[in-house]
């Protein structure tokens, strides 16, 4: 009986590869750190990104063709994990790599960084895995409270610390609805287990339609989507810009992914509820993101708002309600996240006499004091906004394709109009960095920066348009094999 | 050279020459007196390596067999398909692309601020404006169509003239509101007919696969890029600013190129696509042409700006497209792809016109020229020749593409054709005055009296554009017999349909 026991655990525990090496790097590293110190920063954040980058090698290693449960059923190790896994790790690789350049750069550096990012990366493995409500809120958990750490991590800076206090206290009122949430859903269905969740819901039910609209408010939140988007733009001003660029990145994805697989699992017999809240939800999205962003000044500000406007697309695809829904929500968030890390790049080299800078107006002349930066960001910009025949478009084409397939295309309307909109502040920055007159020339960047942002570019320019039918294939698979 | 896929390797030579450029950047940082004119020639180069090219694919092409031919078809994943392929009227709008890039990058010679990125753009441009009119999957037209904006932004905002900033922007926002209509509309036509191939939508569409009410949507949204890119009045405003602010190159693209993709757009999807659609709106393309042709002239009288004043008499020209085309007689469309061609070379050559003179003076106010055949004669006969092609003088290109679209108008509504002739007229009274106020009269200001006139760059300008307008003036029928085919089967559906 034990050793069958036993012999069970271990086989599950392979499945979880990718979580044991990053859960084991960090306790590993929270001890190297306690002995060395913060000279332990360098090689931890080398040892963070060779891990997280294993980590996303097990994790697309292990893609079943069927769904395999394994804990008793409160993980799904599945294609569309697998998928969200390994891009999750691969871009908290890239943002751990631009933040050790620029705490270095100030001399800055602590080893609880990669230490934290490591966690976060456990945590959100664990969303986009989550069978059942309570491995959820762990995941979701675990995320979050590293993600408050990293937000007021540069502890003496009154506005990191507002920050972090701020993420702090309406990410546990979001936890709260969450749990309220899921609390009425256990309720009614009877049971935590997705699958057992799914029967109840295929009879309909007041009790859990409620419960449902609580845990989206709470993943909404999560996800910055409007309007529960309040606390966005104050955390990504207020946070290290490296961290910010990190929170631009994978944990979006891993909200979208957790977002899906609940719609999509449990949810899927409630389908024709749930979709008009995620229409509202995305419209919402869109056109906050659009509008408000018109008057932003400072350029981490309006990421927050171009990210929000980011999530109205992908929730514009889950709201179709069909596979290919799924897939483009994927796909999108694919194509988002070389980007916006490539922005982010280029946003932390905007460096002057040893401060950062960062409001738009620095980037004035930027194309003839650095030519080849202010060429990388106005790709990476002009892709943002959708415009072929950069990949963002491409991205903006599947979530166009799943909403109107799905019959909504009055919201794809809305989106297109949106689009215009948020592309005169895309243009503003480019015509920023073109046409104004130069301010001083930026300090010189470091190599990981500079690296970084050549490479999202080239993603997003050649690479990603060539190779666009390969993330098609990877997250069409990623889609129908997960769900029934 | 068959069996090469002679489209794409035309379509990509440009960008190709651009990413050589960009090496050539890399390498040598652009620190050497020399870099910028390597660079411009690295450019002409590649444009008449293209021309060459187009010229090699156009003696591959068969003139009187309808349909696409050299087509190249790969898929490309997503269900979307790399699918190239060129009908009589896309072989003559990459003929008068290619024929006019050369000589925009001869007129860029004067540029001097960032030569390597302005030279990439143009010819990333030249790549993108090819393979709008060689695309036959959708998708990848879509990605041609509107890839465009990203080099016009830059070159307007960045080259332009003192307003420039608001002109690019007024271009790209307003470009980009009606086709990202278009992109929903588009993609609701792919999931409808299970592909994204042209000519298969068509046929399903030419099946009864779009309902009329359907239509009259999807034929809105077309509309609503279309009528931007033409442009139609009323939303022809951003073309005024535009072209005043662009560099001179920036605005024979404008003219003789990113136009036409209008016209060709509605001939190609608006026309066959949507059939009911197309007769049941054509009396308000009708109104809308007749008033941008008396009113963009009109306006054009009162201008101070040269530029501006050509850009408005290609508001009201293109009035005669459109009219030609929802008429949908085969004079008519055939006029109207003549039209295109014709303003293509006649506008393109005026921009150029006034660009030799804007080199000198930096300045485009008709106030500040006057009597200029005084000291640049052969300047003023060319300018003569090209303002007579712009009235539509007989014997000039101008001439047949207006008589076209009229005589093809007159049987379906005589009023329609009434009005669009009286801006035959009014084109006269303000192309002559501007003739009659900068080439005319005494030499005036001072500072013309050391004006030079055409060096040799400008000479080798001149010559192919005089040459192909009074060409396609005496001899018509080249181009008209060669459309000739592609006309008949655009029109092949739509006529079943109207009549219906």
């Amino acid at each position: 009986m034990e050793a069958e026991l036993l012999a069970r655990l271990t086989a599950d525990l392979a499945w979880i590869r990718p979580e044991l090496l990053l859960a084991g790097f960090a306790l590993l590293g929270t001890l190297v750190g306690a002995w060395m110190g913060d000279r332990a920063s360098g090689l931890l954040s080398g040892l963070c990104a060779i891990a997280l980058v294993v980590a996303a090698y097990f994790a697309w290693q292990v893609r079943p063709a069927e769904p395999h449960t394994v804990f008793n059923g409160a993980l799904s190790i599945d294609g569309f994990s697998a998928y969200a896994k390994t891009v999750i790790a691969l871009a908290a690789a890239a943002t751990l790599l631009l933040g050790a350049d620029h705490f270095a750069r100030r001399n800055e550096r602590r080893f609880e960084f990669p230490v934290l990012i490591a966690l976060s990366a456990v945590g959100m493995f664990v969303m986009v895995s989550a069978n059942d409500l309570i491995t959820l809120y762990v995941g979701l958990e675990l995320q979050s409270l590293a993600a408050y750490v990293l937000a007021a991590f540069r502890r003496d800076d009154a506005r990191s610390s507002e920050a972090g206090l701020k993420y702090f206290v309406l990410g546990a009122l979001a936890s709260g609805l969450l749990l309220y949430g899921s609390s009425l859903i256990y309720g009614f269905a009877g049971s935590v287990r997705f699958d057992e969740i799914a029967t109840a819901a295929g009879q309909g039910g007041v009790g859990l339609i409620f419960g449902l609209v609580f845990l989206v408010c709470g993943l909404a939140f999560k996800m910055s989507a409007a309007p529960f988007h309040m606390w966005t733009p104050d955390v990504y001003e207020g946070a290290p810009t490296p961290v910010t660029a990190f929170f631009a990145a994978a944990p979006k994805l891993a909200a979208v992914a957790l977002l899906a697989r609940v719609l999509y699992g449990p949810f899927a017999g409630l389908e024709a509820q749930w979709q008009q809240v995620i229409i509202a939800l995305s419209g919402i999205s869109l056109l906050v993101g659009a509008f408000i962003a018109l008057a932003q000044t400072n350029i981490k500000r309006l990421m927050a708002y171009s990210s929000i406007h980011n999530m109205g697309f992908a929730l514009m695809a889950l709201a179709a309600g069909t596979e290919k829904g799924m897939s483009a929500a994927l796909i999108y968030m694919t194509i988002y996240l070389p980007t916006t890390i490539g922005a982010f790049a280029g946003i932390l080299a905007m460096r002057r006499d040893g401060k950062d800078v960062e409001t738009i107006d620095d980037l004035a002349g930027l194309a003839s004091r650095k030519p080849w930066l202010a060429m990388l960001l106005t790709v990476l910009f002009f892709s943002v906004a959708g415009i072929p025949p950069l990949a963002g478009f491409f991205g903006k084409l599947v979530t166009f394709q799943a909403a109107v397939d799905g019959g909504l295309w009055p919201l794809a309307v809305v989106a297109a109009l949106a689009t215009v909109i948020s592309a005169a502040y895309y243009l503003n920055i480019i015509k920023v960095m073109w046409v104004n007159a130069p301010a001083p020339a930026f300090q010189s960047s470091g190599p990981t920066i500079a690296v970084t942002a050549g490479l999202a570019t080239l993603l997003v320019f050649p690479v990603l348009v060539v190779g666009f039918g390969w993330i098609e294939q990877a997250a069409l698979f990623a889609a129908s094999s997960s769900f029934p | 050279m068959s069996g090469w896929p002679i489209l794409s390797l035309m379509t990509f030579l440009p960008a190709a020459g651009a990413l050589l450029i960009l090496a050539a950047r890399w390498s040598s940082s652009g620190q050497h007196a020399g870099h910028d004119t390597g660079v411009k020639w690295i450019a002409f180069i590649v444009t008449l390596a293209t021309l060459a090219l187009n010229l090699v694919a156009l003696s591959q092409f068969d003139a009187h067999q309808p349909g696409f031919q050299l087509v190249e078809r790969v898929p490309w994943g997503a269900g979307l398909e790399y699918h190239m392929g060129v009908d009589q009227m896309s072989m003559a709008l990459l003929l008068l692309t290619n024929f006019l890039m050369p000589l925009c990058i001869l007129a860029s010679w004067s540029i001097e601020k960032q030569v390597s990125a302005y030279m990439m753009l143009f010819l990333a441009l030249q790549t993108l404006m090819q393979g709008v009119f060689a695309a036959m999957d959708i998708v990848l037209f879509y990605v041609f169509f509107e890839g465009g904006l990203i080099p016009m932004f830059i070159l307007i905002g960045v080259w332009g003239g003192k307003n420039r900033v608001y002109a690019a922007f007024k271009f790209f926002l307003y470009t980009l509101i009606g086709s990202v209509l278009m992109l929903v509309a588009l993609i609701l036509m792919a999931i409808m007919a299970k592909t994204t191939s042209i000519p298969e939508i068509t046929a399903f569409a030419q099946q009864g696969g779009f309902s009329k009410n359907l239509q009259i949507w999807l034929w809105l949204a077309f509309f609503s890029s279309f009528a931007v890119k033409m442009p139609m009045w009323p939303v022809h405003t951003w073309l005024p600013d535009a072209h005043v602010e662009a560099p001179t190159a920036g605005s024979v693209i404008l003219a003789g190129v990113l136009l036409k993709m209008g016209g060709y757009g509605f001939l190609r999807f608006s026309l066959p696509m949507f059939p009911d659609a197309s007769a049941y709106f054509t009396p308000l393309v009708f109104v809308m042409s007749v008033i941008a042709i008396i009113y963009a002239s009109l306006v054009a009288f009162r201008q101070t700006d040269i530029k501006k004043l050509i850009a408005y008499s290609s508001v009201a020209h293109m009035g005669f497209v459109t009219m030609g085309i929802f008429a949908g007689t085969e004079q008519g469309v055939q006029g109207a792809i003549f039209q295109m061609l014709s303003h293509g070379v006649i506008a393109s050559a005026l921009f150029l016109v006034v660009g030799v003179i804007y080199d000198r003076m930096h300045t485009r106010e008709i106030a500040a020229y006057g009597g200029l055949v005084h000291r640049m004669p052969v300047y003023a006969a060319i300018f003569l020749l090209f303002t007579m092609g712009n009235v539509g003088l007989p014997g000039t290109s101008g001439f047949i593409g207006e008589i076209l679209t009229m005589t093809g108008t007159f049987p379906v509504n005589a009023w329609v054709t009434a009005g669009a002739a009286t801006g035959v007229i009014l084109s006269a009274v303000y192309a002559l005055t501007l003739y009659r106020k900068v080439a005319f009269g005494k030499l005036e200001n001072p500072a013309l009296a050391s004006i030079a006139d055409l060096n040799a760059r400008e000479w080798v300008i001149f010559v192919p554009l005089v040459v192909a307008t009074l060409v396609l003036g005496f001899a018509p029928m080249i181009a008209l017999d060669f459309t000739k085919a592609s006309t008949q089967a655009i029109l092949a559906g739509y006529d079943v349909f109207a009549a219906r």
